[in-house]
């Protein structure tokens, strides 16, 4: 089944020649076209024709021995990433038609290790959201069903939802994500697979559309913690584009997979035993503590006090960066114009009609903590509260090498649910948000299915630019676990 | 702290992004509902914390003073709604 | 304090600060890789981050840093080690962004000061507040068509220095005295054209007026005015409207103007309910700026000399008058020409030649310094014949002249006489 493999099996395949990268960017090709009109993964499908010649330059590569660490692998690529000469929407009306005269560098490492893209994939409107439900494209639907009840459809997590339903259905070996409060981290849970978000400065943000600048990272989506490794082997790395992108040397990280996590600290913060934390999601992680510790892992209870407020300092911060970060979309130099007499009329009815709601309303909520008289109560505040939950990490890994916590506080939930409360929306983000707030990275791993049938995962958050620690405490619960459930929906499945 | 009408007028118009009178109200509700869940944010007590800026401490880099960019005035105005030769065009703005 | 205007109910003065924006020469654009050459075609110097394309994000230009060092150093200033760059928020069609990069908090120059020079020989000292670093913007072009405004990015995102003084002026004089210095200075540093028909220099006038010994009332800002004779003017006519004001019991509002030169006024251009709400916040593209000392001693170390001290040098090393000094210090293309000259050599003789027939030539064939048909090697060489009394003194003014005619043939005719006797 080419649809299943993993990016490690299928660049073993194409090395051994055991089927051609043609063969399977067309299998997936196909399974886009079976599958995606029903979960609307991606916004976008490559031209065949483009796919192909992708694939058949990768086969060319093999025969001549020159393949790269990503060579002929097919893979999706989140809607927020520029991608010259190939639409690129942010999931929005404003961009719907917008196609980049460049690449972004994380795609363009891509590109240079060998990849070939299928297409690009939904997301919430500009990344903003955690149930892929803001999407001028429409929802895309996650291809797990509860258990008995084939007609309610789930939300695939976001915002990177077309990712991660994507990969999760066999429509790509693994995609592109971004993570700004957990839309990496969430989706991957919700979807049975494994998310990284690395640590803020490894990939570079050039030509990523920018949503919060100081937290927007890109990672890999993929079916198993090795191919985490391997694919932010191929996205990370220095770019003098980018003023907040680090220059330290990319490790090999696939190779922390499988290493022995023996005699690691492992700490268990107080804080994410939250009031009201569903039985499952619970055990589950109680689970994963037995897991590591049966792995030889030191496991500690540690306190991450400011945790609490690490939603509400995210819901000031971000907003108040889009807010700044989304107001070059004026129907000026690209993307959507509704024309009016005058200048701000131009400005006004373009970004009433080119934003959804949910981006109206955090850039208005962003322009609100930044005016006058506000900014010291809201934005300086949210500023040093975030100092102080950067240090509770710091602290924290003085005596651990990694916290385990929940990746999310239950499984996926329905289309439609969570939707009139905002608060309770942002809710999903609330372990997934502190890594974030402080940069460091975090792995989300799937686990195991709660009682409804649903995929639920486990975070692993280690030190600033310590991936690899976080690879090799994620690939001993990956061998724990043994998650090999695949979703009601799959390329696989009924063909 | 709570939005009243004539504020979340003023955001709106300081964001550029033309709301209808009904809109405004309902948008006031959302941001409201947000803003009362945010307030748990006054009771941190943050006394001699700095504000943090970058999650790493390594400074500001700094690139030669070469032009290495610009010229593609075409591939440019390609992506732009309305231009006008070589410009682009707006509404006729008095000043 | 000799300017004052006299009103019905009494004496006013005037307190002047004055916001100066500089462009800053380089190569390249403060945070992107296009070029900043004046005057190419529209559209043409600009990139994809000038533009603000989706994903871009701005890298420092090093040389705008040190531009901005050399300049506070040589305003006497303080230099901050550790500065920020911030987003200052609005829209405009000039502003692709939606925001300008500039530096509000904190700058990466600090207190200074200026001395200035009035006609009378009064020499005053005014003190700088701050100079940062920021983008400039678009240019806007209403003039094309009936209905539309055209934009031409190829200045935004060109590196500014904003220089902003105390109120500490009191005269239009010292205005013009203060723009006449900052360029000089700026010139020598070699930091900014001060080319204000260009645009590369331009001021912001905020003024007000007080009786004596009061504090200082409401200020109006007086938006991008282009030469040094406007801001003048512009000083003058709005310290009138504003007395004229107080006297009739009306409050001045505190808003930003425009001078119409045409009409020898200032009218509102922003009354106080479109007053702008920047939402300043630290960009987070950008870490922040933080400076060595050792950098910065090494370019303290490689300034030029600087107008007040060459001048000083001039009086002591070649006896010339202060005010000659000035004179030849008013440019460092001129201040340079008569150093040839005057090395070596009678400096006061050398002075009179500079500042009588080869300023006078000069002037009368629309020459400058720098095309100077004359060269200083030979003035010099001119004036080593009359010192060894070759020639006589007064046959070279009248050669000077023909030897002026025959721009092209750079041999003396004295020499060719002195040879043939």
């Amino acid at each position: 089944m080419l649809t299943g493999l993993t990016l490690t099996q299928a660049r073993a395949g194409l090395a051994a020649r055991k089927f051609s990268a043609r063969e399977l960017a067309q299998a997936h090709l196909d399974a886009i076209t079976r599958l995606n009109p029903g979960l609307n993964a991606y916004i976008t499908v490559l031209p065949e024709a483009d796919v192909l010649a992708s694939a058949d330059a990768a086969d060319a590569r093999y025969a001549a021995g020159t393949a790269g660490i990503m060579d002929g692998l097919p893979i999706g690529v989140k809607d927020l990433f520029c991608t010259k000469g190939v639409r690129t929407t942010a999931a929005s009306k404003m961009l719907a038609d917008f196609v980049p005269p460049y690449e972004s560098t994380v795609t363009a490492n891509l590109l240079g290790a060998g990849a070939v893209f299928l297409g690009k994939t939904n997301l919430d409107e500009f990344a903003m959201g955690s149930a892929n439900m803001s999407s001028a494209f429409g929802p895309t639907t996650n291809p797990w069903k509860r258990k008995g009840d084939d007609t309610t459809a789930l939300v695939p997590g976001g915002s990177s939802g077309g990712s991660s339903a994507a990969v999760a259905a066999g429509l790509a070996l693994a995609a592109t994500g971004t993570d700004t409060g957990g839309s990496i981290r969430q989706p991957a849970a919700y979807c049975g697979i494994v998310g990284l978000k690395p640590t803020y400065g490894r990939c570079s943000r050039w030509g990523t559309i920018a949503f919060a600048s100081s937290l927007d990272q890109a990672g890999p989506m993929t079916r198993s913690v090795a191919d985490a490794g391997l694919m932010l082997e191929a996205m990370a790395g220095f770019d003098a584009k980018d003023s907040t992108s680090s220059n330290r040397a990319v490790p090999a990280f696939h190779k922390a997979v499988g290493k022995s996590v023996k005699g690691l600290r492992v700490g268990i913060p107080a804080e994410y035993r939250a009031p009201g934390l569903p039985a499952d999601v619970l055990a589950m992680w109680e689970q994963g503590i037995a897991w590591l510790k049966a792995a030889g892992c030191e496991v500690v209870d540690v306190s991450l006090p400011h945790t609490r407020y690490g939603l509400t300092t995210y819901y000031i911060i971000a907003p108040a960066e889009c807010s700044s970060n989304l107001a070059r979309y004026d129907g000026i130099r690209f993307g959507m114009r509704k024309d009016a007499p005058s200048l701000d009329g131009v400005y006004e009815a373009t970004r009433a009609a080119g934003f959804g709601q949910e981006v109206r309303n955090r850039i208005l909520m962003g322009t609100y903590v930044l005016s006058a008289g506000y900014y010291d109560a809201y934005y300086l505040k949210a500023q040093k509260v975030r100092t102080l939950i950067k240090r509770d990490f710091e602290q924290a890994f003085e005596t651990v090498d990694v916290l385990l916590t929940p990746t999310a506080p239950s499984a996926a939930f329905a289309q439609g649910e969570n939707m009139d409360d905002p608060v309770q929306m942002y809710l999903n983000d609330i372990f997934t948000v502190p890594a974030s707030m402080a940069g460091v990275p975090a792995l989300s791993v799937p686990v195991g299915l709660n009682e409804a049938g649903l995929p639920l995962g486990l975070q692993v958050i280690g030190r600033h630019f310590d991936e690899e620690t976080v690879l090799s405490i994620g690939g001993a619960l990956e061998a724990a676990a043994g998650f090999t459930h695949i979703p009601s929906v799959h390329a696989g499945a009924g063909a | 702290m709570s939005l009243d009408l004539a504020t979340t007028r003023r955001i709106a118009k300081l964001a550029r992004i033309g709301l209808e009178e009904n809109e405004l109200e309902a948008t006031r509700q959302k941001l409201n509902g947000i803003l009362g869940w945010i307030d748990q944010l006054a009771e941190v007590d943050v006394t001699g914390v700095p504000p943090m800026v970058g999650t790493e401490t390594e400074t500001l880099r700094q690139r030669e003073d070469k032009v290495t960019d610009g010229n593609c005035r075409d591939a440019l105005l390609a992506c732009a709604p309305e231009t006008s030769g070589p410009f682009y065009t707006v509404p006729k703005v008095v000043e | 304090m000799s300017y004052t205007i006299e009103g019905r109910t009494g004496t006013w003065e005037i307190v002047v600060g004055l916001e100066v924006h500089a462009q800053i020469i380089s190569h390249s654009k403060l945070f992107s890789g296009a070029a900043t050459t004046f005057g190419s075609d529209p559209n043409t110097q600009v990139s994809l981050v000038d533009a603000a394309f989706p994903g871009m994000l701005p890298v420092l230009n090093h040389e705008c840093v040190a531009q901005a060092i050399r300049t506070g150093l040589g305003l006497k200033a303080q230099i901050n080690l550790h500065s920020r760059f911030d987003r200052k928020n609005y829209f405009y069609a000039d502003l692709p962004q939606g925001y300008q990069i500039s530096q509000f908090e904190h700058p990466i120059v600090g207190k200074g000061a200026i001395s200035i020079e009035l006609q009378n020989g009064d020499v005053r000292e005014i003190g700088i507040t701050r100079l940062h670093i920021e983008q400039d913007a678009g240019k806007l072009l209403h003039d094309q068509d009936p209905t539309k405004s055209f934009v031409d990015l190829n200045r935004s995102g060109v590196a500014l220095m904003e220089i902003v003084s105390e109120p500490d002026i009191r005269e239009p004089e010292e205005a013009g005295a203060y723009l006449r210095k900052l360029r000089q200075i700026l010139r020598y540093l070699g930091t900014c054209d001060g080319n204000m028909e260009e645009g590369s220099m331009r001021a912001d006038v905020n003024v007000s007026v007080r009786k004596a010994g009061e504090d200082f009332r409401t200020r109006c800002e007086i938006k991008n005015v282009n030469s040094i004779r406007f801001v003048m003017q512009a000083i003058e006519v709005e310290a009138a409207r504003q007395v004229e004001i107080w006297e009739n019991g009306g409050e001045v509002d505190q808003e930003t103007r425009l001078f119409d030169p045409g009409r020898g006024e200032t009218r509102t251009m922003r009354s106080k309910e479109d007053a702008h709400d920047y939402r300043y916040f630290p960009d987070p593209d950008l870490l922040p700026l933080v400076l060595e000392q050792a950098w910065v001693d090494e370019l303290a170390a490689n300034l030029p000399e600087l107008p007040d001290d060459k001048r000083a040098r001039f009086q002591a090393e070649y006896g010339i008058a202060f005010y000659d000094a000035g004179v030849l210090v008013a440019e460092q293309a001129v201040a340079d020409y008569y150093e040839a000259v005057a090395r070596g050599r009678d400096g006061k003789l050398a002075a009179t030649w500079v500042m009588g027939e080869l300023f006078a030539a000069l002037n009368r064939t629309s020459n400058t310094i720098e095309t100077s048909p004359v060269s200083a090697a030979a003035l010099g060489k001119m004036l080593d014949l009359i010192a060894d009394k070759t020639i006589n003194a007064k046959l070279p003014r009248k050669s000077l002249k023909t030897w002026w005619k025959r721009a092209k043939a750079p041999r003396p005719l004295w020499k060719r006489r002195a040879c043939a006797r």
